[in-house]
């Protein structure tokens, strides 16, 4: 890192160059990449498998009714407004933690990253405990935005950071105002943020079932579980299933279209000088309701429920042993399958940021549509195929963190590919240049360099896994009981009281990911 | 990175020391759609009793029966217990259950068990109309569940038609008047009802006026109200007794699997809990479920069952599949 490098243009768009990119990739890391893939394929093809037993005409009447319409439109409308809402709340949110004189910056900064802490369905539980009228599509927007925003908040705020202000000065003096930089120079280069961002929510609200079952809004996913939790290999589920997938591959290709193919990075010694900041003036009361309100909603008020509950029940509530032991068990499969499912994600994500092309989005592109079914799908699909090909896998250990590796593996290709792709290829080809084996090259500066976007993925993986249930419930090896299971069991009987321990329990083990995350925004490197 | 895997290699080691694996050579696990309470208390006064460890696995009656079919012979589950009858059906009509023992068979009243005798009613609940007073005067009460898809009750009441409880429901009407009428009366449930993710989200919905009455089984009501109340003190019971299909009487279910490891311990478990001790536990729990086995008089709480009016329907009969058809027909799921 400390070669000097001749300087360079600050800031540089580059068009794709293609025979330019493929070098980053190697046959050993394209096989691993489809092994993975081959795996991601499982619930795909069951779900087509189990369509290839009905009839063409059966299918067609179980797609095309009203009902599956119904649907659709209720899960685009929810995408068209919430997706949006999470991103102009978040830009707003980081333009004022990152380039004015808010007071208490650092806090609203810390606390903008917080909601990820509490699960979307203690969210949606606190907020349907409180208000139990609110019903319907505008609270469901309401919630999603509430629980999901800082996924895209977190990248905004890392390449805010990032950018060098010479680029902003330049068009300055070129005569533009402040908000015209901002939205001629400063947001197209926060696009690849924002996408990756979106996407990732996208993602996360078409396989979203508790928040909004809860709060009375039936999504694709929502009728999905519903008619797996009533028939047998119903062909209705499957075909909504397949539904689901021609969705994904919507919000695919609206994402291949908004990231483009320009590519921004600096490189240069030195560092680039802190943007200066906007004064607020006499405004800053008012700009200080953003974060206040957005916090209050999104982690104020179920944290106070929760505490709540957990005070109404006193100590008798605490289940001591189950809730240290459900907390041991939650913590071991968060860590060991964040560790797997990263791992199982480095060789597609090197790709995506490197490699690009056609393999590369078809195989990426399987991990999305699997991400995107709901749990009981993926469980019940590999439950199919242990039980009749890998007997002595099925209900172990290793058969949850497979199911863990194909619900979560897009968020860690996310996390990781944006960051990989921030780092200039030029560094490794220099280090090669001096005389580095490739693969050492690739060790010791681009993953190192991407060190913090691999930890940002695990935290994110072992997020989803503190909370995850269907696959845990039927998967893991008997007798295991996380903190996710506890508190579903405690809520399916109402005892609200005793299902606050395990809640806030989740919410206390979600604080460091939390942490790990706000750090690699902050942009502290991998050294 | 490196630290966290270090973190997690001895995790790994600490949580294969406590794996619970060796438990089942001696003792036998249970699929248990029932309440995790209940379930635990059995599960506990058995080993009391017997000195035969039960582990259990959770889970819900239909994606459960699912999990037993995929796993067919392979299954590590001795015993399945489930809150409705049709996920019973299920697995008895892919004949994965064997007979259970006659003496066990004994304890229970034919009408609360399949003429194959190859599982047993554990307990019983029944369907309840709960109606908000402010909203409904005693004279306006529905006679019939049918009566429910009437015009005047648009958007007036409530159900969880996603849940096995209401699809149990459903099955006893289409055992009862047939699939014509069934559908009909589907088609009203559509226009009409308000649907709750569960029995308990759509009787609070009746509490706070969003609907003014709702269907759902009679526990909820009587949980709510040894609790805390709060989300049923505005509401009263209404039940619909002449052998109206909304006076139904659903039959939990218990069976042991033919691939038990440990058939006999798993059919002493089975005539634990439908036995006098293991009933008892059941009246004197918070679950507010029917005792039904061993002449066992349910919770003093609860209306004596023979007050009711229930039909008689033979809970073999009742058929999810069928349902689940009808309820995608009519655009409900």
């Amino acid at each position: 890192m400390n070669r000097p490098l001749p300087p360079l243009p600050t800031a540089i768009a580059l068009p794709g160059v293609k025979r330019h990119r493929r070098r980053g990739s190697s046959p050993a890391l394209v096989a691993a990449a489809l092994v993975v893939a081959g795996l991601a394929l499982i619930p795909v093809g069951f779900v087509l498998w189990v369509l290839s037993q009905s009839s063409w005409e059966t299918a067609a009447s179980l797609v095309f009714r009203p009902r599956v319409g119904e649907l659709v439109v209720a899960t685009l409308l929810l995408q068209a407004l919430a997706v949006p809402a999470c991103i102009v709340l978040s830009l707003a949110f980081a333009w004022l933690t990152e380039r004015t004189d808010l007071p208490l910056r650092w806090l609203w900064r810390a606390l903008g990253v917080a909601p990820l802490a509490v699960p979307a369905f203690v969210q949606a539980y606190a907020w349907d405990g409180t208000f139990p009228l609110l019903r319907g599509l505008w609270p469901a927007v309401l919630v999603s935005v509430l629980a999901y925003f800082p996924l895209v908040y977190l990248p905004i705020v890392t390449q805010l950071r990032r950018l060098d202000p010479a680029l902003e000065d330049v068009a300055a003096t070129l005569g533009e105002r402040p908000a015209q930089v901002f939205f001629t120079v400063v947001l197209p280069q926060l696009r690849l943020a924002i996408c990756g961002g979106g996407l990732l929510i996208a993602l996360h609200l078409l396989s979203e079932y508790g928040l909004y079952v809860l709060v009375r809004y039936d999504t694709l996913t929502v009728a999905i579980v519903n008619q797996f939790q009533a028939v047998y290999d119903g062909p209705a589920a499957n075909l909504m299933g397949v539904v689901l997938f021609a969705l994904t591959l919507l919000l695919l290709l609206l994402d291949k279209w908004s990231r483009g193919n320009r590519r921004y990075a600096r490189v240069g010694a030195g560092v680039a000088r802190p943007a200066p900041r906007f004064r607020l003036g006499r405004t800053w009361p008012f700009w200080l309701l953003v974060p206040l309100v957005t916090t209050a909603l999104a982690v104020g008020l179920p944290l106070v429920t929760v505490v709540r509950w957990f005070w109404i029940g006193g100590s008798e509530a605490w289940h001591g042993a189950a809730l240290t032991s459900a907390t041991l068990q939650t913590a071991f499969y968060a860590l060991l399958g964040a560790a797997s499912v990263t791992l199982a994600a480095l060789p597609i994500a090197w790709m995506s940021a490197r490699a690009p092309g056609r393999l590369q989005s078809f195989i990426e592109s399987i991990h999305y549509y699997t991400g995107a079914l709901p749990g009981s799908i993926v469980a019940l699909a590999l439950v199919a195929i242990t039980v009749r090909f890998a007997l002595p896998l099925y209900q172990t250990v290793a058969a949850v963190i497979a199911a863990y590796a194909l619900l979560f593996l897009p968020r860690a290709i996310i996390a990781i590919r944006s960051r990989l792709g921030q780092v200039p290829v030029e560094l490794q080809q220099a280090a090669i240049a001096l005389g580095k084996p490739p693969l050492t090259a690739a060790f010791i500066i681009t993953l190192r360099l991407a060190a913090p976007g691999i930890a940002a993925g695990a935290a994110l993986v072992a997020m989803g896994i503190t909370t995850e249930l269907t696959a845990t419930l039927m998967l893991s090896p008997i007798g295991t009981d996380t903190l996710a299971t506890e508190f579903w069991a405690r809520t399916a009987e109402f005892d609200h009281v005793g299902a606050a321990p395990f809640a806030l329990a989740m919410i206390i083990l979600s604080v460091p990911l939390c942490v790990i995350l706000h750090r690699q925004a902050m942009g502290v490197s991998g050294q | 990175m490196i630290r966290l895997r270090l973190a997690t290699l001895a995790l790994l080691s600490t949580m294969t020391s406590w794996a619970p694996a060796a438990a089942q050579d001696l003792g036998i696990t249970v699929y248990s759609a029932q309440h995790a309470g209940l379930t635990q208390k059995w599960a506990d006064a058995f080993l009391e009793d017997s000195g035969i460890p039960v582990t259990i696995r959770k889970g819900s009656d239909i994606l459960m029966a699912n999990q037993i079919l995929q796993e067919g012979e392979h299954s590590p589950a001795d015993v399945f217990l489930t809150e409705n009858s049709p996920a019973m059906t299920m697995v008895d009509r892919a004949g994965l259950f064997a007979p259970v023992n006659p003496e066990t068979l004994a304890a229970v009243p034919q009408e609360f068990r399949p003429a194959s005798g190859n599982w047993t009613g554990i307990a019983a609940r029944t369907t309840i109309f709960v109606y908000n007073t402010d909203m409904v005067g005693e004279k306006d009460l529905p006679k019939s569940m049918l009566d429910l898809a009437a015009p005047e009750w648009k958007g007036r009441w409530g159900a969880a038609p996603a849940g096995a409880d209401f699809q149990a429901i459903v099955s006893a009407l289409l055992q009862l008047r047939g699939s014509d009428e069934t559908a009909t009366w589907l088609a009203g449930l559509k226009q009409n009802a308000i649907a709750y993710r569960g029995n308990f989200e759509a009787m609070r919905g009746a509490n706070v006026g969003e609907v003014a009455g709702s269907l759902i089984y009679n526990y909820y009501y009587f949980g709510d109200q040894a609790g805390t109340g709060e989300s049923s003190d505005k509401l009263k019971v209404h039940y619909f007794r002449n052998g109206d299909p909304g006076a139904f009487v659903s039959i939990s279910g218990g069976g042991v699997l033919k691939s038990s490891h440990n058939p006999e311990a798993a059919q002493a478990f089975l005539a634990f809990i439908t036995g006098p001790e293991g009933q008892a536990i059941l009246r004197d729990g918070k679950t507010f479920e029917y005792a039904i086995g061993s002449g066992i008089k349910p919770n003093a709480a609860l209306p004596p069952l023979d007050t009711l009016g229930y039909p008689k329907v033979d809970p073999s009969l009742l058929n999810a599949q069928d349902v689940v058809r009808l309820m995608t027909e009519a655009g409900v799921m």
